[in-house]
């Protein structure tokens, strides 16, 4: 990064939003030096650092920037699909200012010297905060445990076995038990793969569309054993993307029982559920699959009520090579970093969801798990922040999107609520014209 | 009647036929009446009517079907049309990798009709969005194949005279069987009470919200039935991953007649074919008194005319 740093700056009236300190409230966030000098009301009455530029906010929300846990780049390996650079993008677009990488490229990030690869990459590249999620098992085979210490030391965040359960209980009991003496978080998908062998949410609609279905117990068997080889062996562990209400109560009874255990939810399972794929429309194609509406509402309950941490975008560029095949061949994933916080408020504006948890589970709960000083803005703080307006009405173009891949769900939606700014460690990178 | 009647178009106001699902119950007995028409031309010694001529007619099938794809062309050619099979081998498709390919390239050549055949539910929606000509779904996976239902229909009505109060049991593997849900919605929107009967691993899920009676004990499936239709177990599914084994199903899931007595003394005995008799049915059924497996593959030619000539009143005259 260029030597140059950027002006001071002081975001006046404002909505302060920090999950850290449970703030909403008119103030100010004052930024110099890439960090948050101070933020809330109490910045209000702090004067203006020399030379900073002054912004006024016209009552619009300045909150954390976004830390996306799940986000799928295809660098290296499929940079037809996304890049650091164009992912980055689409991440300032959509008020996200660190993104959790999954390992799942080719190669897989299962050696330190990858981990360093994609820092370099993203340090030259990219214009948001990118956080390499290692493979917790050589190759992702599910076989062979990775070497979790030198991979931390190179700069995993996490590990994970990404969009692929480790079968083996034996395996994944050695492998929490080993990541536990380096304090390091296993990140899990939780679908029994054996169980998990069709395309769409097992049931009456998979049975008229003449689709073979993942039962929703494929995710509460993996869940229920995972959560007992935590017990036994006493691991930090997150369920990556939990889809069902079941699976929500399995990780409600872990918390209870004072197992080290978090869960996060994807955007799409709670804006979107089975009924929206429509003609196999295969942009709705994902793992999990899309539920019921029953399990989006449970699912959008357990955000509210905490038992779900954290809300992530599942980015996963695919090309037309991928996609455009009938439903069954057509691989899984859709793209959602540009639409992660206006999709999300969706929930805001329903009722379901008051503004300062719904941030939280996308600021503070991904940042405190993963041990990242951003997503708060406390003093001290890198200046990762957003300015967003919570109504402004706008419509995802296909031909606006700025990911590679425009395999969006959100396809011509109407959100109400825009990123109108981006900051990360002080600097614009992004601006709504 | 004439394909370029208004007030005919007008009963079957649809480009494609994708499947029995969104038809109206008005616009499946349209179809039936043409096709009783069809049948009575294709019983006569001049067969053609050229309703389709100088239209060009594509069999494209992706799955092997000699019973299918030979009704289709022949209902074809009796409508006067230019019918061309392409068989794309199964093994040569890497992965529905030509589907969209192939699709733009017989689009070039100005097709008519597309008669698409695919291995996977929901390949033939994805192809008729890709071409500008009418399509039919002649079998997308597990999903649908609406002219096995209608020529289903077709056979029954024309034996009973009417569709609708009859019992009808659909009997065998209901999971895998594109035909069982063809017919499940079709009867049903005619007004038959619709059983299925079936070990439960070869039922759906959701099979008791589908507007069916779930039978697992064959002789109670059967009591009372005026209509008796079997289907086809694929072998793959017949040692151990469905069912135990051939001798295990054929005990307590093949049509013999004793099981067949159980059903109305005038019941009728259908399977969409091909047979394998000494599975899911005694060959002295089969080819018993009771039985319409023959006659379902004239309705078929009948059917495949009728449903070419509805589609033909949309095709652009210039």
């Amino acid at each position: 990064m260029a030597a140059d740093t950027p002006k001071p700056l002081v975001l006046t009236n404002a909505r302060v939003i920090d999950p850290a300190r449970g703030i909403d409230a008119p103030g100010a966030v004052i930024i110099a030096d890439g960090t948050i000098l101070a933020a809330g009301p109490e910045a209000l009455n702090q004067g203006t650092p020399y030379g900073a530029e002054v912004r006024d906010c016209d009552g619009a929300v300045v909150a954390p920037g976004l830390i996306d846990m799940c986000v799928s780049v295809g660098e290296p390996g499929h940079e037809h699909r996304e890049t650091f650079a164009s992912a980055s993008q689409a991440a300032a677009a959509g008020g996200v200012t660190t993104i959790v990488t999954l390992p799942e490229t080719d190669p897989v990030i299962d050696d330190p010297a990858l981990v360093d690869f994609i820092l370099r990459r993203a340090r030259d590249t990219a214009i948001v905060n990118v956080r390499p999620m290692a493979a917790l098992t050589k190759g992702l085979a599910g076989q062979d445990m990775t070497e979790i210490g030198l991979l931390k030391e190179a700069g995993a965040v996490a590990f994970t076995n990404g969009h692929k359960s480790v079968r083996n209980a034996q395996i994944m009991r050695r492998i929490l038990t080993y990541a536990k003496d380096f304090g390091a978080l296993v990140v899990h998908h939780t679908e029994d793969p054996d169980l998990a062998g069709g395309s769409m949410n097992a049931g009456l609609n998979a049975s008229w569309k003449g689709l073979s279905g993942v039962p929703r117990e494929a995710e509460i068997i993996m869940l229920e054993r995972d959560l007992r080889l935590v017990a036994m062996s006493k691991g930090r562990y997150h369920a990556n993307l939990v889809s069902t209400s079941d699976g929500a109560d399995v990780v409600r009874v872990g918390k209870d029982r004072g197992l080290d255990v978090t869960a996060g939810v994807s955007i799409n399972h709670l804006t979107q559920n089975e009924n929206d794929i429509g003609p196999y429309r295969t942009f709705f194609k994902m793992s999990p699959p899309l539920r019921s509406e029953e399990d989006r509402m449970a699912m959008v309950a357990a955000v509210a009520d905490g038992s779900i941490d954290v809300i992530c975008s599942n980015h996963d560029p695919q090309d037309v090579e991928t996609k455009r095949h009938p439903w069954a061949d057509a691989e899984d994933g859709a793209i959602g970093l540009e639409t992660l916080l206006a999709a999300a408020l969706r929930l805001y504006h329903a009722g379901d969801i008051e503004l300062l948890p719904l941030l939280r589970a996308m600021t503070l709960n991904p940042a405190n798990r993963l041990g990242l000083e951003a997503g708060r803005l406390t003093a001290g703080a890198p200046a990762d922040v957003i300015v967003f307006d919570v109504d402004r009405p706008w419509v995802l173009e296909k031909k606006a999107i700025r990911s590679r891949s425009k395999n969006s769900p959100f396809e011509d939606a109407r959100f109400s609520g825009r990123v109108l700014t981006t900051i990360v460690a002080g600097r614009k990178v992004y601006d709504y014209a | 009647m004439s394909a370029n009647d208004p007030h005919r178009a007008g009963l079957f106001p649809h480009r494609h036929l994708l499947g029995i699902e969104g038809l109206q119950p008005h616009e499946i007995l349209g179809l039936l009446d043409r096709a009783d028409q069809a049948v009575e031309v294709s019983r006569q010694v001049e067969k053609i009517r050229p309703v389709l001529r100088g239209r060009t007619q594509i069999n494209l099938f992706f799955e092997a079907s000699t019973r299918t794809q030979s009704s289709f062309e022949i209902a074809g050619k009796r409508l006067g049309a230019d019918v061309m099979n392409m068989q794309v081998a199964a093994s040569s498709v890497k992965k529905g990798e030509t589907l969209i390919d192939t699709a733009a390239t017989l689009n070039a050549m100005h097709p008519d009709i597309l008669v698409v055949r695919h291995h996977a539910a929901g390949a033939v929606h994805l192809l008729a969005r890709k071409v500008d000509c009418s399509v039919i779904n002649a079998g997308d996976g597990q999903h649908e194949h609406p002219t096995q239902a209608l020529l289903d229909a077709l056979t029954i009505r024309r034996h009973k005279g009417k569709i609708a109060r009859l019992t009808v049991a659909i009997c065998g593997d209901i999971l895998h069987s594109r035909v069982a849900r063809s017919n499940i919605i079709l009867l049903n929107a005619l007004g038959a009470r619709v059983r299925v009967v079936a070990p439960s691993t070869l039922l759906p899920s959701g099979i008791d919200r589908m507007g069916v009676e779930v039978f697992r004990d064959m002789n109670e499936g059967l009591k009372g039935a005026d209509i008796v239709m079997m289907l086809r177990l694929q072998r793959e599914r017949m040692n151990g991953a469905f069912i135990p084994s051939v001798r295990e199903y054929y005990r307590f899931y093949g049509l013999d007649a004793e099981k067949l007595a159980y059903a109305k003394d005038d019941a009728l005995v259908m399977h969409p074919g091909p047979m394998n008799r000494g599975v899911e049915i005694d060959p002295a059924v089969a080819d018993g008194p009771q039985s319409l497996i023959r006659e379902q593959v004239e309705m078929g030619v009948a059917v495949r005319m009728a449903v070419l000539e509805a589609l033909a009143a949309h095709l652009p005259n210039h």
